[in-house]
């Protein structure tokens, strides 16, 4: 081996990747979050041969391939199936401790809503509570339109 | 039909931060020591899978940024931008199509050089998940939860499983974290989200690992005795985890079943010696055992707790130290497999499981091990 391996500073190149997106959400998606804004109502689809009610709604049946969904509204309360509490602060949470992700059984749903818990002092949740969707004053058509679940 | 054997093994040390390597330097390290276990030069080498993730590497085909190391110019080369295991499923399959003989499969990683809840919040849709945070580790979390509450295992039946792999890795000089721990000290370590615990959870780690896969006619032509895949499947579960059922992993019982019918398994607990999963949490140890079938959906608390997955026990599991102790994420399936063909040629040295004939690999892609892998291997 050459003498001067280990013997050199190492660098390191500091980057970043910051790039701008246009996601079309689709035609499925843009009226369920058109249905969020406009009316807070979280509408749902429905799978006839499956008997499977999907959150967030799809156009096609993923287990069956049938494409002849219909649409439910569902909630606003459900029953929470797991959730978590994070410790740790992240650039990436909408929300300031103390917060939670939960999944979400929508009354209505047959699949969980993965969302954010919040409206608690950090303590009291339990696989099996009652949870409330909470909206968004200025709702813009996004998921964070349900700004979290509270505990009922 | 064909038969595919593991011919060639090489992993790099695993560390928190090889802050003098670049991908390339990784990529090579292995590379030449596979080739050097196998007795082979690189001209042996007829095609090359690399396994690499974009995000992770910050930059788009990051297959073709280690193309000099793994020597693959002017060669066949493809690639899985997911869990080592699977470029090793597709490398044997790319033998079985005829088409090739020898097939190099490199993978890499340096997780300490990004943000890993940066990266991994990146797995979820940009539509419906992404904006609320989620990570890794906090999706981790509720599928612990769920997995928990379902099946009454315990929060230190969890951690058993922590103390377990870290004391395995004393014994594997490559390990990242080998630690003499208790129980309490799982407990007593800082939430990160309930009921995921720092100790409860697998480190940040650079590195690499490679295998070279032979048809029977080149295996004989490599320096030592082959280790042959006897069995491999893999099935992945849907995308939206509240479509699935966390607390238990259908997709894997699937692969499992595919993987042992292969391989004439009729009874895995009595069959395997050593199992090597992919315990990112400690909590999945326990879940994939029960997915293998080693156990019933809700005992592997109770089956560790017994000892029977512990290093004397009758079938140990990640006797390398597994993820827990040291996780370059789409290197470490991998690493799995690596760590099951060294048991199986008498060649794990301390972390020598006794009598080793048939071995286990799992690998998981996705979140909360939304697709698994798995790959019996014996003499």
């Amino acid at each position: 081996m050459a003498d001067w391996i280990g013997q050199t500073e190492d660098i390191v190149y500091s980057g970043r990747i910051k790039v701008p997106y246009e996601w079309s959400v689709g035609e499925t998606g843009s009226r369920f979050l058109v249905a969020l804004r406009d009316e807070k109502k979280i509408l749902g689809t429905f799978c006839g041969r499956c008997q499977m009610v999907f959150v967030p709604p799809r156009k096609v049946c993923g287990r069956c391939f049938n494409a002849d969904m219909e649409w439910r509204e569902l909630g606003p309360q459900g029953t929470l199936i797991t959730y978590t509490v994070p410790r740790y602060k992240e650039s990436i949470h909408p929300l300031s401790h103390p917060f939670g992700y939960g999944i979400i059984l929508l009354d209505g749903a047959t699949t969980g809503l993965v969302h954010l818990l919040g409206g608690f002092d950090g303590g009291g949740l339990q696989t099996g509570i009652r949870v409330e969707a909470v909206f968004r004053e200025q709702r813009k058509g996004d998921i964070l339109d349900i700004m979290y679940f509270k505990p009922v | 039909m064909e038969r595919v054997a593991i011919i060639g093994v090489g992993q790099t040390k695993y560390e928190r931060r090889k802050k003098g390597e670049t991908f390339s330097d990784m990529v090579y390290e292995v590379t030449v020591k596979a080739l050097e276990d196998a007795g082979l030069t690189i001209q042996d080498i007829d095609n090359v899978v690399t396994v690499s993730n974009d995000f992770w590497d910050g930059r788009t085909i990051s297959s073709m940024a280690v193309q000099d190391a793994c020597g693959s110019r002017h060669k066949d080369i493809s690639t899985v931008e997911g869990d080592g295991l699977f470029g090793a499923f597709y490398g044997a399959m790319r033998i079985l199509s005829g088409s090739f003989s020898t097939t190099l499969v490199v993978a890499h990683n340096k997780c300490s050089q990004s943000r890993m809840n940066l990266i991994t919040n990146a797995m979820f849709d940009p539509i419906y998940s992404r904006s609320l945070g989620l990570d890794a580790i906090t999706s981790a979390a509720m599928q612990a939860r769920a997995y928990m509450d379902t099946f009454g295992v315990t929060e230190e039946q969890c951690a058993r499983v922590s103390v377990k792999n870290h004391r395995n890795a004393m014994d594997n000089p490559l390990a990242q974290l080998p630690m003499e721990i208790t129980v309490k000290h799982v407990m007593e370590s800082r939430v990160l989200s309930d009921p995921i615990k720092l100790l409860d959870a697998s480190p940040i780690t650079d590195g690499a690992a490679a295998v070279i896969l032979a048809n029977e006619r080149a295996a004989q032509k490599a320096r030592g005795r082959p280790v042959w895949i006897r069995g491999m499947g893999h099935c992945c579960d849907a995308y939206h985890l509240g479509d699935r059922d966390l607390a238990r992993s259908p997709a894997l019982r699937k692969a499992a079943q595919k993987a042992y019918s292969m391989a004439g398994i009729l009874d895995p607990k009595a069959e395997l010696q050593t199992i090597e999963l992919y315990d990112a949490f400690s909590y999945m140890e326990l879940m994939w055992l029960e997915g293998l079938g080693i156990c019933e959906e809700g005992g592997a608390g109770r089956l560790t707790d017994s000892g029977f997955t512990a290093p004397d026990g009758p079938l140990p599991v990640n006797r390398s130290g597994g993820c827990l102790s040291a996780h370059p994420v789409v290197v470490a399936g991998l690493t799995r497999l690596i760590e099951a063909s060294l048991q199986v040629r008498n060649d794990a040295g301390a972390r020598q499981v006794p009598d080793c004939r048939t071995a286990l690999a799992h690998g998981i892609n996705g979140p909360c091990g939304q697709s698994h892998c798995v790959m019996v291997v014996g003499r």
